[in-house]
């Protein structure tokens, strides 16, 4: 069981989260980006071994945060509020 | 020296102290180029440096293992074997797959113990019943060996399941395939190898990629901790670390990596003598030849690369499994493990040439990729060998995610996403 | 008689209270405070099992959980197959059975198997049994393999308990180093937990001697705990920690030993002090698997513990000097005792009345159902009915490694010790290589927290103290006879020598190819020695073969621990509606729909079931039905982009929409994918509220607030789930408003205040209601929302009124026949994960919409714009034929095959049409209205017509009706 720090709540089990996808990944809009420009942005990740910078949602106070971790050794590096005025 | 196996070749060795075997593979020095290169010592790298060999007749061929063969999620998954797919072009690369292991220890000389016990996917509903229906009729139409079972059906296969009425998860009936089965996961690593050993393969362990190397916009070798070799075909079958070669080749995959655990029970004498999986729990479960349980269920739904198990779904995947079977209730865990799967949106492998030329795919099989093995490798050798798809390969390659021309298995069982 | 109980003596026994219980059939005595183990062995039955492959006999070997052979299926009400008899208290009245050994261990008759062994090494199964089949061969195999045996009557005896706990420090292990740590840390101030394997703590002070702080060993142990437990620290015996998982997270097994089940804990100490001690490695020599041969710790542990001597004629093998001890007490306990000593030199002075013969190994052993003499290496013989045997000590780094941490070799030790530390994880005691009490002491100083704080002293051995000295035993290529290394997966030196010969040289390899470590003691005696016999094989050292990958569990954990409560009703539970009692009281029969449980129809169970659907249906086209919709979603989305966000999360404009109004859209995934259909009404100018499908609703939710925290932010948009808030009741049908003016719910429902598609307020028993015409059946229909908890009255008074109406209650099966009629479609059953908008009709967005919204781009790729999509229609039978089965495909030839050209997604007998109606997905299907199709299900081919989705009042005037 890892824990998880939301920036909102503090550290709560894995388990009360949800993985939001790579932090950064803009949506492109419009119905005439260049298809490969929305596939990258619908398909195509990132997915480091060591390091990553994601977007996780905490599911009990509903919020989405920014976190830094290491997908190899599980390691949380720090986590913050979209914008980033909460910083754990 | 004892090179065929066989129950007389068992015999006389058994005569002489069983010291006459070779080695199962040749461990040589990596040259410093080939006619093709294969990254990644799992079945599927293994397999296709033989069917390069044997299909194509391309015997100067190396397959390059980070570690020791079949280590990856070759070693570690729950050896179901199976091909009741939804799509016609899943059920051609499946149904491809399921067919060469059919014939697959004769083939290769080695036993990989193909156990056609059949696999019952549960309905617990009458609306699943009635996607059961859709699937088992599109399995018919395209060939494959489905039959719809009624609640009956199951009663007969797996006797020991909850029929009780308080059961969270009823019986309404089941998809059913006969070939289905498992098969002995290290014996087609190592069979593969042998065989292509035999061909003249080099299987060279312990050697990780550092870098490609490209010149002209095209992929012409790779740098490893063992020197520079070179090759103009290079193919990748690194389930669970694409992404990381991908990145060293300069290029992003729709893949993110996810632990994928397994369990086993401590052994027992025969009790359940199928696959079974229920949709209700996303247990899946058999007994090996060994007796032990093996157990499976969902990912772990955090991206990682960390090859280990953890409590919070071990605990849902086993109390699943008791849901399911409750007389497993006085068995223990005897070990746990977890591999690291490829995911990708459409939970459709990846197979193609990759947006470096000369750099050939085979990756994002998600949690199914050792049943694919022998199409797997079948497919990626006619790539390295002709540089083209073939009919079967050609749904699966990375230009459908811009095409939008996704292969869902998941979408045709009518899960909306 | 060889094993027996002796007259004095052993501090776990309680003489005063004998037992008995049965093993294979026979009676075996003891008394409490024994072992299966112990008593089995004071009743000098050797032959406990029989091994997994050549069915050897095996004895006890351990004292502990490293036990290799003992295992014991016991039977009764705590059936528990493959249990460990050195580890399961016996008591009285127990069934004990053998594994592996039909009719009994003594007499197993699969025991010839053995004689074959020179034709089954390791991994032979892979070179044969090719021809003609497999499966030809598996089934006996199969038979063959496995240990214990499932009780097919086994029932629960109840739920196993999960705890979750937090200390200051875990402390793993109660044996010297654990308990000087918890004092230590104890005495600092925080809080500990101490937990044991053992019922009883002080590890191995239990029987070797030592003095602390001028006290014999144990007495010293015995007040330590008492001490703590004293102050409030949490002390758990017979308490396994059996995995070390994320950040730390330690996995508890505690057993019990009054029927319940084991106790599962969590806990998550700020740190772990891993006081886990050794366990003694067998020596290399021929038949070194014989019954009788022992461990030699385990030896001392049974006489002391359990006053049992293990034999009369012991020989003592060792390689180092902690069998010496032994020795000793054996022979003072009265056996005649030679210690064969592989060492020359530096050996400890030889005990009394112990003959020693040094530089000399055992060569073999030899006995036919237990050991009867030894051959020294000189070819020297003795009798012998037991041999302790001494191969040195394997610190126990499972739960350090499985933490990841690295391991070091020692070529002093002989074995592998912790190597850099792990984050919050302190190694201490024989575990981390230390072999006298003054080591551990010294060594346990730094394992807690906070150096320093300590206010308690260390403790001192102030006695004999334990040496270290050892000569390394490994296992050598080329060795005469059978040599064991795993006992119970039966692999031998020549196994190894066959794996390394055929290339399988990686340790890991090893492993897979000759199971060797991979029986339930998981290689706890065996690892070691195998991987060093590898080293010898192939020239290399120990360290570079290195060691397999160490997993959890430590020792096997019942499976009902992990799953705790979790099981039938509260195993993912259902959602229930706040009127699941009136429906009950009114004849519902309730099914499971997307995690809802919901009246499926009202009376008529099993065979006339559908029969009450039918006329649900039929009546409700008839005069008015009354329908619980409460698990409709009702998601409120607030604020001043209220409208922006509604469009950009809506495939249909939806900002056009005016204040009292409602407006049926899609939501789409960014795939282009329909995710959900349903009404958005719009209360005011900054408030909507999206009415979603039942099964949706948190799936809704979640990307409603995804896309507010991404795009629209905290002031502009606020989203709220009143989903569960409100109960949500839905009146249709021809009399529909004439009933609900009988409420008098305080609103005009008159054509112009409140026509199709419009929302209005009133109010019932003092209480707001929402009333919305919207309708899912085509006909008039008002969904009335109410506070949940005062929503029965209000059904009641429906109901009541209903009755002068003929009014009938409907479930949610004759709701999907009525919907189907009109050709409404459910997501996720008449849509798939590839259905897109257009493929429903819905052209006018895609081809119009100037704005963005979710999924936009998608919609024009070319799959998207494929000219063969599925699309979205209804289908019908010639006249007389049953309804088509629902999952069945339309067929078409081409190629010299089938090929699917879409399926049946709902399919009724409409009461109201008097036929068959279908809806469906077929290729090109909007555009083929009127052509007939084949259809197969189940490979039987029949006919169906394409047509509109909608086969019941297409021009909608029932709705005004």
């Amino acid at each position: 069981m890892q824990l998880f720090p939301c920036p909102f709540c503090g550290p709560r089990d894995e388990t009360e989260f949800h993985y939001g996808g790579d932090a950064g990944n803009v949506r492109p809009d419009g119905a005439d980006v260049p298809i490969d420009r929305w596939a990258n942005y619908l398909y195509l990740r990132g997915n480091p071994k060591g390091a990553a910078r994601e977007i996780w949602v905490h599911m009990t106070c509903g919020e989405f945060f920014v976190m830094e971790r290491d997908t190899l050794s599980h390691k949380v590096l720090s986590s913050a509020e979209l914008g980033g005025e909460h910083t754990i | 020296m004892t090179r065929r196996y066989s129950a007389l070749s068992l015999f006389k060795e058994g005569l002489a102290g069983q010291t006459g075997w070779k080695q199962a593979w040749r461990s040589p020095e990596p040259k410093s180029s080939y006619d093709a290169i294969v990254i990644g010592g799992g079945g599927h790298g293994l397999a296709t440096a033989y069917y390069l060999a044997k299909n194509h007749n391309i015997t100067r061929v190396a397959v390059l293992e980070k570690g020791w063969i079949g280590g990856g999620n070759t070693g570690r998954n729950t050896t179901v074997v199976r091909s009741n797919y939804y799509y016609p072009e899943s059920v051609e690369l499946y149904g491809l797959a399921h067919r060469l292991y059919e014939g697959l220890s004769k083939d290769l000389n080695y036993n990989v113990m193909l156990s056609q016990r059949g696999m019952v996917n549960l309905c617990h509903s009458t609306a699943e019943m009635e996607i059961g229906a859709r699937t088992v009729n599109a399995m018919q139409i395209n060939g494959i060996d489905a039959e719809l079972f009624s609640p009956e059906d199951v009663r007969r296969v797996a006797p020991i399941y909850n029929f009780s009425p308080d059961a969270r998860f009823p019986v309404f009936g089941g998809i059913w395939q006969g070939r289905a089965g498992t098969a002995r996961h290290d014996a087609v690593a190592w069979g593969y190898a042998r065989a292509a050993s035999r061909l003249g393969v080099d299987i060279i362990q312990n050697c990780e990629i550092t870098d490609f190397i490209v010149e002209g916009g095209r992929c012409r070798g790779i740098q490893t901790t063992r020197g520079a070799i070179r090759a103009d075909r290079i193919g990748m079958a690194v389930a669970g670390h694409s992404s990381v070669l991908a990145a060293k080749a300069g290029f992003r995959l729709p893949i993110n990596s996810y632990a994928l655990q397994a369990c086993v029970s401590e052994p027992v004498k025969p009790v359940l003598d199928t696959v079974v999986l229920s949709p209700g729990t996303g247990v899946y479960v058999s007994q090996s030849d060994k007796g032990e349980i093996v157990i499976g269920g969902g990912l772990d739904r955090i991206p990682s690369y960390a090859q280990r198990g953890n409590l919070p779904t071990l605990e849902t995947v086993i109390a699943g499994l008791l849901e399911m079977f409750p007389i497993f209730g006085q068995l223990k865990l005897m070990r746990q493990w977890a591999g690291i799967v490829d995911v990708v949106p459409d939970s459709s492998p990846i197979i193609g040439e990759s947006p470096l030329p000369n750099l050939f795919l085979n990756c994002g099989w998600g949690t199914g990729g050792f049943k694919a093995i022998p199409a797997g490798g079948t497919l990626l050798a006619n790539l390295l060998a002709t540089g083209k798809h073939n009919d079967i390969s050609r749904p699966f390659d990375l230009n459908r995610f811009a095409s939008g021309r996704l292969i869902d298995e998941a979408a045709g069982s009518g899960i909306a996403h | 008689m060889t094993a027996s109980r002796i007259a004095q003596g052993g501090t776990a026994i309680d003489r005063s209270q004998p037992i008995r219980f049965s093993f294979d059939g026979s009676t075996v005595e003891g008394f409490a405070g024994d072992t299966i183990a112990s008593a089995l062995l004071a009743n000098d039955v050797a032959v406990v099992g029989r091994s997994f492959k050549y069915h050897r006999p095996r004895g006890i070997w351990g004292a502990g959980v490293e036990e290799p052979n003992a295992l014991v299926d016991i039977g009764g009400e705590r059936a528990t197959p493959n249990t460990r008899a050195t580890t399961e208290p016996a008591r009285e009245g127990l069934e004990a059975r053998s594994v592996n050994a039909t009719p009994s261990a003594l007499t197993d008759r699969n025991a010839f198997l053995d004689r074959f062994a020179r034709f089954i090494p390791a991994a032979f199964y892979y070179k044969t049994f090719m021809w003609p089949d497999w499966h030809m061969f598996e089934p006996r195999i199969r038979a063959m393999a496995g240990l214990g045996k499932v009780d097919a009557g086994w029932t629960s005896p109840g739920t196993a308990d999960q705890i979750n706990h937090h200390c200051d420090v875990l402390v793993v292990g109660a044996g010297p180093a654990g308990l000087a740590a918890a004092r230590l840390a104890a005495g600092a101030g925080l809080s500990v937990t101490l937990i044991d394997d053992q019922q009883r703590a002080g590890g191995s002070l239990g029987h070797r001697t030592g003095e602390i702080d001028g006290k014999p060993a144990s007495v010293w142990a015995e007040e330590t705990v008492a001490a703590l437990a004293a102050s409030g620290h949490l002390i758990l015996p017979s308490t396994t920690a059996f995995g070390i998982y994320d950040h730390n997270l330690v996995g508890l097994n505690q057993r019990h030993f009054d029927g319940r089940p084991d106790t599962l804990w969590r806990v998550r100490p700020r740190r772990i002090v891993l006081a886990t001690g050794a366990i003694e490695r067998p020596l290399p020599f021929a038949n070194n698997d014989l019954p009788g041969i022992l461990s030699a710790d385990a030896g001392l542990s049974y006489l002391r513990r359990h006053a049992v001597l293990a034999g009369r004629r012991i020989v003592v093998a060792t390689n180092n000097d902690s069998a010496y001890e032994v020795a000793q007490a054996v022979a003072e306990a009265g056996a005649d005792v030679t210690l064969v000593d592989i060492r020359r030199e530096g050996t400890p002075t030889a005990p009394a009345k112990v003959r020693v013969i040094k530089g000399r190994a055992l060569a073999s052993a030899s006995g036919k159902l237990r050991v009867e003499a030894v051959t020294l290496d000189d070819g020297s013989r003795f009798d012998a009915d037991c041999v302790l045997v001494s191969g040195g000590w394997t610190p126990t780094i499972h739960l350090f490694c499985q933490a990841k941490g690295k391991l070091a070799w020692s070529e002093a030790r002989a074995a592998f010790l912790p190597g850099d530390p792990v984050d919050g994880i302190a190694v201490a005691g024989a575990a981390a290589g230390a072999v006298s009490l003054s080591e551990v002491f010294a060594g346990c100083e730094n394992a807690v927290a906070a150096p320093g704080q300590a206010k308690v002293a260390m403790p001192r051995s102030t006695g004999a103290e334990a040496t270290g000295g050892i000569s390394a035993a490994w296992p050598k290529p080329g060795s005469k006879g059978r040599i064991w290394i795993d006992y119970q997966n039966d692999v031998t030196v020549k196994d190894v020598e066959l794996a390394a010969r055929e290339n399988f040289i990686s340790v890991e390899h090893l492993k897979r190819y000759t199971t060797l470590g991979m029986a339930t003691d998981q290689g706890k005696t065996s690892n070691l020695p195998g991987l060093a016999l590898m080293a010898g094989i192939t020239g290399r050292t120990v360290p570079e073969v290195g060691t397999t990958t160490y997993r959890p569990p430590f020792t096997p954990v019942p499976l009902a621990s992990f799953a705790g409560a979790r099981a039938g009703a509260l195993m993912a539970p259902v959602r229930r509606l706040p009127l699941e009692g009136a429906h009950r009281e009114s004849g519902a029969v309730f099914q499971e729909y997307g995690g809802w449980l919901r009246p499926a129809h009202y009376g008529g169970r099993d065979a006339d079931a559908d029969r009450a659907i039918q006329d649900e249906a039929l009546r409700a086209r008839q005069s008015v039905a009354l329908f619980d919709g409460s698990t409709l979603g009702k998601i409120e989305v607030i604020g001043p982009q209220a409208d922006a966000f509604v469009d950009f999360l809506y495939y249909n404009t939806m900002s056009t929409l005016k204040p009292g109004r409602c407006r049926y859209g899609f939501m789409l995934s960014e795939n282009g994918v329909v995710f959900d259909d349903g009404v958005l009404v719009r209360l005011d100018e900054h408030r909507f509220v999206v009415s979603c499908s039942s099964s949706h609703v948190s799936a809704v939710h979640a990307r409603l607030e995804e896309w507010r925290q991404d795009r629209f932010g905290r002031d502009a948009v606020y989203i709220h789930n009143a989903t569960s808030e409100m109960a949500t009741l839905t009146v249709s049908g021809p009399n529909a408003r004439k009933l609900i003016e009988t409420l008098d719910l305080r609103l005009s429902l008159d054509e112009a205040d409140l026509p199709h598609m419009a929302v209005g307020h009133g109010s019932y028993g003092g209480d707001e209601v929402r009333i919305a015409r919207v309708s899912f059946t085509g006909d008039r229909s008002y969904e009335i929302s109410i506070r949940a908890d005062r929503a029965e009255p209000l059904w009641a008074h429906l109901r009541e009124a209903g009755k002068a109406f003929d009014a009938v209650l409907i479930g949610l099966e004759a709701l999907m026949i009525l919907r189907a009629e009109k050709g409404f479609i459910v997501i996720g059953k008449d849509t798939d994960g590839t259905t897109l908008p257009h493929d429903l009709g819905s052209e006018g967005p895609r081809t119009k919409r100037q704005t963005e919204y979710v999924g936009r781009r998608s919609l024009f790729t070319d799959e998207a714009s494929r000219n063969n999509r599925l699309q979205l229609v209804g289908l019908t039978v010639p006249s007389g034929e049953a309804p088509l089965p629902t999952g069945a495909h339309g067929i078409k030839r081409g190629n010299g095959r089938l090929h699917s050209q879409g399926f049946v997604t709902s399919s009724y007998l409409s009461p109201a049409l008097g036929r068959p109606i279908a809806l469906g997905l077929i290729e090109r299907g909007a555009a083929r209205h009127g052509e007939t199709i084949e259809i197969q299900h189940l490979g039987k081919i029949s006919s169906a017509t394409i047509a509109a989705p909608c086969a019941f009042d297409p021009a909608g005037d029932r709705l005004h009706a």
